[in-house]
């Protein structure tokens, strides 16, 4: 591109001017609020599920359960029966209502978080360190096991998602830590290890990568000094990106009766089972539980999105509104150098 | 070219062997209780429990040999026991545990089904993302691209699952309007058999359509950045002309390629959809056979749509190549 040198100047002019030395991740998100307001929105909502999913009760520090008298968000236990408000609409006792065996919605859905939360961060991480045993080890080797692991890799993802996850459910039984086992090694090994396969290789193609090796540095040295950091920002944006398809997929199986079994408080499984034959008489137990997860996967994915955006390498500070600085800012910037060009982010 | 087709034709020989391998390990490591859970099911549901032993049953699915001979036996690279072939490789993919029936006809029989959903998502899917996507790219930044970007992610957000819920309750309390959950055949009843498909059709598509939209809007920017376009507007062409003559027909040729990660997609969104609307589908087909536990079938249709989508990918690849040659055929 003809204006190269002035993206170059840009480039270091924002790049000082955005990045004073800071912590990174304080600086990630001071960048986050700064510039993509719709992935605050997500962060907020991630915020509000992960405060949700950990103080919905506090039996976990040992404090008895919220039916006992314990402390907590939810109002009433996740399976606290009361057959006298039996499918009662929302009141003020019961903010959203109540299911067919007189069970507070309110409480289910705040229960129902934590199952949210726990299969989508543990889910993405197990998705993460398979991506990275499978994928940069694949592409580090080459050669003829990378040919044989892509291979493997290649069949795997033609297998439907779902399809795949209840067949491997329908033999382990259905239960929370077979569905995060499942979900995530076969994520991890569809599409998080290719990513992180292709990011390697472009790594051994780096001249620092080169030097390493001529001067002899041992093999686990170099994969874990030079080709971990460098894949870094690819797997943040894995898991990240990640996270809202875990959460859909639970409630996917949940819902078809593969994943968390009742009465444990799953909104997926919340809007399957004996409760759909209410739903007539008390629409509210299949609304709520479903908007819940419309809303915090519309979060997750808005974060993930802003995370991919400020993460991306290919994008950072260049020349683009994905980038980091917006159009105004750097039109003025151009001026400000007197460079009197038009914005070279016109194209 | 020729090579890299050929090479591309090589490559998908391990592939399709892998997938046979992961189909016949999936089902076949069924560990022991599955089988007493079977017996109990089939005696429950059936009344034939009498005649049907532990040893019975494994002996009706093979699993009483050993592994390579139960794969070969499948594939059909030896001979069954009864001394003829019957395996993958002649066409054969198993008999039903439950209706005996070969699992081939079962699949023949609801295919139609979920090809018709299929098409009508597809369409929808298709008509919906491509203006929205790449409107969104020529107005990038813009109130619209925000709106755009924010509707996709929301499509790709909200569970199918709830939304065909909130259809069948909502509607019916309101105005007294169900969705009919009788399936009715194309040729008895084509009207009925249309609209009858139109609302899960059109689901599926919305679904879709999220992540149509933002590949279609990624690609069209990626194509306006490109030098050609630059050129394009020096030499005074006019908007139109650039963005329909120039852009897109470049920033569409990728869209192929989509294409087949879409099959997939189609498939695991039919097994809710179909489930919820009760249409007599493959979807609907796994998921039942899942329940009953029926292994030759769920093998059988496992096998044919992974091959189907392996299939699909590759005349994808080939067809791109073909037509884009800047594509490298490495």
């Amino acid at each position: 591109m003809a204006d190269f040198r002035i993206d170059r100047e840009i480039e270091t002019a924002t790049t000082t001017v955005v990045r004073k030395r800071r912590n990174p991740i304080a600086d990630f998100f001071i960048r986050l609020i700064k510039e993509k307001p719709l992935g605050t929105i997500g962060l907020i909502i991630v915020i509000v599920l992960l405060l949700t999913g950990i103080f919905s009760d506090l039996t976990w520090l040992g404090f008895p359960s919220v039916e006992d008298g314990g402390p907590g968000l939810a109002p009433y236990g996740f399976n606290e029966i009361i057959l006298k408000h039996r499918l009662d609409g929302p009141s003020i006792e019961h903010l959203l209502g109540c299911d067919n065996l007189g069970r507070d919605l309110l409480s289910r859905i705040i229960f129902g978080a934590r199952i949210s939360m726990i299969v989508a961060l543990a889910g993405s991480t197990i998705a993460t360190v398979v991506s990275f045993f499978v994928g940069a080890i694949s592409g580090f080797l080459g050669g003829r096991y990378d040919m044989i692991v892509q291979r493997f890799v290649d069949a795997w993802m033609c297998f439907p998602g779902l399809v795949l996850y209840l067949i491997v459910m329908s033999i382990l039984g259905p239960g929370l830590l077979q569905v995060i086992i499942v979900l995530g090694v076969s994520m991890g090994l569809g599409g998080g290890s290719r990513v992180t396969r292709s990011a390697v290789i472009r790594i051994k193609e780096d001249v620092y990568f080169e030097a390493a090796k001529a001067i002899g540095v041992p093999t686990s040295r170099i994969l874990l000094r030079h080709v971990l950091p460098n894949i870094l920002p690819v797997m943040i944006i894995g898991f990240s990106t990640g996270l809202g398809g875990f959460i859909l997929a639970e409630a996917s199986l949940s819902f078809l009766g593969f994943g968390i079994p009742p009465p444990t408080p799953s909104w997926g499984g919340m809007l399957s089972g004996t409760g759909r034959t209410y739903m007539l008489q008390a629409p509210w137990m299949a609304l709520w539980p479903g908007l819940a997860l419309s809303i915090v996967v519309y979060g997750v994915n808005m974060l993930g999105d802003a995370v991919r955006d400020l993460f991306d390498p290919r994008l950072r500070g260049g020349l683009g509104r994905y980038g980091g600085i917006s159009q105004e800012k750097l039109a003025k910037l151009v001026e400000k150098k007197k460079l009197g060009v038009e914005s070279p982010s016109e194209a | 070219m020729r090579a890299y087709i050929i090479r591309r034709l090589f490559l998908i020989i391990p592939t399709l062997l892998i997938i046979t391998m992961l189909v016949f390990l999936l089902v076949r490591f069924i560990p022991g209780d599955v089988i007493d859970m079977m017996l109990a099911q089939m005696s429950e549901q059936s009344g034939m429990g009498a005649e049907l032993t532990a040893d019975y049953l494994r002996h009706a699915m093979g699993l009483d040999q050993p592994m390579h001979i139960q794969y070969a036996r499948w594939m059909g690279f030896i001979p069954q026991e009864t001394g003829e072939f019957h395996g993958i490789i002649h066409g054969y993919l198993g008999e039903s545990l439950w209706k005996n029936e070969p699992v081939l006809k079962e699949l023949l029989e609801r295919l139609p089904v979920s090809i018709e959903l299929g098409l009508i998502s597809l369409i929808t899917g298709w008509a919906l993302a491509m203006p929205i996507g790449i409107y969104a790219a020529l107005r990038q930044d813009t109130a619209l691209d925000y709106t755009a970007r924010s509707l996709a992610i929301i499509m790709m957000s909200v569970p199918g699952f709830w939304l065909a819920t909130m259809v069948i309750v909502y509607p019916s309390i309101w105005w007294n309007w169900t969705p009919s959950l009788e399936y009715l055949p194309f040729v008895e009843n084509p009207g009925g058999n249309l609209i009858q498909f139109i609302l899960p059709g059109f689901l599926m598509g919305t679904q879709m359509s999220g992540s149509l939209q933002r590949m279609i809007r990624t690609m069209v920017l990626e194509v306006l950045r490109q030098d050609y376009i630059r050129t394009a507007w020096s030499k005074g062409l006019g908007e139109r002309t650039i963005i329909i003559r120039h852009a897109l027909k470049n920033a569409l040729m990728p869209v192929i390629t989509i294409a087949g990660m879409m099959l997939p997609m189609l498939i695991a969104g039919s097994v809710i959809i179909e489930q919820i609307f009760c249409l007599p589908g493959v979807g609907r087909l796994t998921f039942e056979a899942l329940t009953q536990r029926d292994y030759p079938i769920i093998s059988g249709i496992n096998l044919v749509m992974a091959s189907t989508v392996l299939i699909m990918n590759l005349v994808v690849d080939i067809t791109y190549a073909w037509l884009d040659p800047r594509v490298q055929y490495r």
